[in-house]
């Protein structure tokens, strides 16, 4: 069933793969103050893999991911939501405190929130592609 | 000190690197550790001995109050030197016994984590502190027991050991937690300084029987004590450490511990004294049974630690000196006894004393040793085990509660004590040589040391007692009484009641051991009335335990998803109907302010759940759930939770993804219900509905608490720097649970990898792949 084949599914979902991949970067950066965050990210992330993936199947998915393996991407976004613990430990307060820092120049607020945010989108990413990914690649197995 | 400790742990993670770096000399350079530390200890004495009690304290977890305190007095210092000489010896000594053993790394490893574990048990200061170094010792104890782990004996002894012991451990937690209630404090000493607060505290009967449970156990208790002679399936240098010299003891220290805070009452005087005799009367009685050397040594050591918990029952000042006098006499010449009985298996091949005999000649150290340590185990003059035997007579003449059955046992338990003495002795190395299935000769002398140090000083102390007394004792003597004492040891008490049991005791163990053969045969004919023991009844428990676990399996884990929803659904729909009925009385009270198109978006919904009931095709019914599911998300936008909305639009559209995934592995759709099935089924899920419908409506009813969604509302911007609120909980007021869903997705999509690819090419199971591709959705 992998590989639709249809022609309007095909570009579609190459047009549309970078634009969501963009849209879901957007929606993490900006989720903090306006309608967005990690978790929405991932998915519209997901999504865009997904189509993707109905368009052409999981070996040429693969290829576009290249050397990264969506288990990876669980370990680094778990990683990474582990590391935003620790600043607060070298200030000296409490567990998963929020720490915040500007970045001289740039109009942007980098923050603890952020890392951690980053490994929920990352986290969620690598989930929805394995179990895709997997699902996808069982039927591919059995003809 | 603390880290001192500590770092033994450091060192046994790096045994294995010391095997490749030393080789044979391993185990000599591991040995500089206990070795060390002993010193210290030693350096220790003077300051401890003038009754100065040394507190270490190092801050754990601040917020909580728990620091790790360590605190070294006489009893405390008396288990410290005991774990770190003999430790040191058994190190050395393990490097011959298991000299070219292919796992000696794994020896060293265990034995070192023991030794740190048992060391930090005995210098805690706080219950908590104690109780973790408890459980490391019952775990390390499994993994020596199991050393062997090819031989099933040995695992099932192993496991034996452990069931009992954490068993033990789990009624001494709710013990110490009710300690630490009753108290107010987690702290030893403090809890030690309240006179009667303690003694006089409604939780105190409670409390002592959960930490009495935990002490016996620990201590193999009559009737816990049949694990400790299937623990001699370990390695020797084990037995000897562990299984008489240390951890057997902890029970027995947690005891003299709290003595001064909880000891005392009538529930403690006579269950200590009660239990504690009986045990020691049955290990003495078993022992002779057995021509195993390890056995009858075994059976030997519940007869002391019976004798140790009776004395603290008896808790007169003399009793408590006998106590500690006792104790350090056990350690000493039981810890050599059981080297040599390593050392004549080691060389002749046999670990049965009746095939043993004339081994003087071949072997003239140890016999030399094992004679002097099985003299103090008699308890014959001039060594230390005599003094502590004629204390010990003396102060079970004291006894108050149930005086002349504990002095029967006690005499009978030492008469036979005295024969297992002699027959541990002189069965092997005098009367005529015997043929062994290896030609024995001396042992090497790193095996040699050990034995030989300790009968040493088994005879030294006797000799000179006071500088045991001087030493350590005294001090020891004080902490477990809770006020200072003063005494003086001596071998020579007159003729006294004592004496003359003592003489007594001699001729007739004497005589018992001379008719040894004949008693064993008679004792024979008791064995199916032996049989029936406790360890029976353990045996039997731990078939129940299988047998109702392999019954609820079959009927809970029987491999249907639909029988798995059908009684969770029942199982939440009675619970939470029960308590809302009860509890809240639902009021049905609905303000009809209904706008036209949510009314639109309700019925909408309403239809998705229908199609998708009686649809005859998956993917119509995935779609309609699909609809069912982008209401809702309209619903949310309607009543403006943008993110929300955002969020179960793309939960939605990934679901019907991974639904149609699972749904091409699924096999044609059949009808395996019957009609009755199907009505029962309508009226569960019905009745979900109805309850759900009905919680919601109480839920948005009800103004119990005050929101908290103000407080976030307010300090979203000014705190947490974000005016995305749903964002703001996630990632910072909720950080931690985010964190903590996280890793359940992550555990989630391992599980859906693992069932899919690491376990059969065959496909199996279809339905439960379909549930875990909805749990990495929902999770």
């Amino acid at each position: 069933m992998v590989k639709s084949g249809t022609i309007i599914l095909n570009t579609a979902a190459r047009l549309l793969m970078p634009l969501q991949l963009l849209f879901s970067v957007f929606l993490l950066l900006r989720g903090h103050d306006e309608p967005g965050g990690g978790f929405i990210a991932g998915l519209v992330a997901s999504g865009a893999f997904a189509l993707y993936l109905f368009a052409y199947g999981v070996t040429a998915t693969k290829s576009v991911l290249r050397m990264v393996d969506p288990r990876d991407l669980i370990g680094f976004g778990l990683l990474l939501g582990m590391i935003s613990i620790f600043p607060a430990w070298f200030q000296d307060q409490p567990f998963l405190t929020a720490q915040w820092w500007t970045i001289p120049g740039v109009d942007f607020k980098f923050s603890t929130p952020l890392i951690f945010d980053v490994g929920v989108y990352l986290a969620v990413l690598g989930t929805m592609l394995t179990a895709i990914m997997t699902l996808m690649e069982v039927d591919k197995d059995e003809p | 000190m603390q880290l001192a400790v500590l770092s033994g742990f450091v060192l046994a993670a790096f045994a294995p690197l010391f095997q490749r770096w030393c080789g044979e000399r391993a185990s000599q350079a591991l040995a500089l550790y206990p070795a060390a530390l002993a010193l210290w200890f030693l350096t220790q004495l003077p300051a401890v001995a003038a009754g100065e009690v040394l507190v270490f304290t190092l801050e754990w977890v601040p917020s909580l109050g728990i620091s790790l305190t360590f605190l070294v007095d006489g009893l405390s210092l008396l288990f410290g030197l005991l774990i770190t000489v003999i430790g040191t010896f058994v190190l050395i000594y393990a490097g011959g016994y298991l000299k070219g053993h292919p796992d000696l790394a794994r020896f060293h490893l265990v034995l070192l984590a023991f030794m740190v574990s048992m060391l930090g048990l005995v210098l805690a200061d706080g219950l908590l502190t104690l109780f973790i170094f408890w459980e490391l010792t019952s775990i390390t104890s499994y993994l020596l027991i199991g050393f062997n782990h090819s031989d099933l004996e040995a695992r099932k002894s192993a496991r034996q050991g452990l069931f009992v012991t954490v068993a033990g451990g789990l009624a001494l937690m709710a013990g110490l937690v009710m300690l630490g209630i009753a108290g107010g404090s987690w702290s030893i000493s403090e809890l030690n300084a309240m006179d009667d607060l303690l003694r006089e505290h409604e939780l105190y009967t409670p409390l002592l029987i959960c930490l009495l449970l935990g002490a016996f156990t620990k201590s193999a208790q009559f009737p816990f004590h049949f694990w400790l002679p299937n623990a001699m399936a370990a390695p020797t240098p084990v037995s000897s450490y562990l299984h008489s010299a240390t951890m057997v003891k902890a029970g027995i220290y947690l005891l003299a511990r709290l003595q001064p805070g909880l000891g005392g009452t009538e529930l403690w005087v006579v269950t200590l004294s009660l239990v504690g005799a009986l045990t020691m009367f049955t290990g003495a009685f078993l022992a002779i049974r057995h021509t195993n050397i390890k056995k009858l040594l075994a059976y030997s050591t519940i007869m002391a630690l019976g004798t140790l918990t009776m004395l603290l029952g008896i808790g007169t000042e003399g009793a408590l000196i006998a106590f500690v006098t006792f104790l350090l006499a056990h350690s000493l010449y039981k810890g050599a006894l059981f080297m040599v009985a390593g050392i004549l298996d080691h060389e002749t091949g046999t670990k049965d004393v009746s095939a043993m005999g004339g081994l003087r000649f071949a072997m003239p150290v140890t016999a030399v040793a094992a004679c002097v340590a099985a003299l103090s185990l008699a308890g014959v003059p001039p060594l230390f085990g005599f003094i502590g035997k004629e204390l010990m007579f003396e102060s079970v003449l004291e006894a108050g509660a149930w005086r002349w059955l504990i002095v029967l046992l006690a005499f009978s338990a030492a008469v036979l004590t005295i024969a297992v003495a002699a027959i541990v002795a002189l069965k092997p190395f005098f009367g005529e040589r015997r043929e062994t299935p290896r030609a024995p000769h001396e042992a090497p002398s790193d095996m040699l040391a050990g034995p030989v140090v300790l009968a040493g000083l088994s005879l030294l102390l006797g000799v000179l007692p006071f500088l045991a007394a001087d030493g350590v004792l005294v001090a020891a003597a004080g902490a477990v009484a809770g006020e200072p004492l003063t005494f003086y040891l001596s071998l020579w008490h007159g003729i006294n009641l004592p004496l003359i049991m003592s003489l007594v005791g001699l001729v007739l163990g004497y005589l018992v051991f001379q008719r040894w053969a004949r008693i064993r045969g008679r004792l024979a004919r008791l064995e199916p009335v032996l049989s029936r023991g406790p360890e029976a009844g353990y045996e039997w428990l731990m078939d129940a335990i299988v047998r109702v676990s392999e019954w609820q399996t079959r009927v809970l884990q029987n491999g249907y998803m639909r029988n798995y929803i059908l009684v969770m659904v029942v199982t939440l729909a009675v619970l939470v109907g029960y308590s809302l009925l009860i509890r809240h009385s639902p009021q049905l009270a609905i303000h009809l302010d209904v706008q036209f198109h949510e009314l639109i978006v309700v019925a909408l919904m309403v239809m998705g759940a229908l199609v998708a009931c009686v649809s005859r095709s998956r993917l119509a019914a995935v779609a309609s759930v699909g609809i069912m599911g982008f209401c809702i998300a309209l619903i949310f936008i309607l009543f403006s939770a943008p993110d929300l909305g955002i969020t179960q639009l793309l939960v939605e559209t990934l679901t019907v993804i991974l639904l149609i995934l699972v749904l091409f592995r699924l096999p044609r759709f059949a009808k395996l219900s019957t009609p009755l099935e199907r009505v029962r089924d309508v009226a569960v899920a019905g009745s979900m509905g109805l309850l759900i419908m009905l919680l919601v409506l109480t839920v948005v009813d009800s103004n119990q608490f005050v929101p908290i969604s103000d407080y976030m509302i307010a300090n979203s911007v000014p705190l947490a720097h974000g005016r995305n609120i749903v964002n703001v909980i996630l990632v910072d007021y909720r950080a931690l649970d985010t964190l903590g869903e996280i890793f359940v997705l992550a555990l989630a999509a391992i599980g859906v990898y693992a069932m899919l690819k690491l376990v059969a090419p065959k496909p199996t199971a279809k339905s439960t792949k379909g549930s875990a591709a909805k749990e990495a959705k929902d999770g």
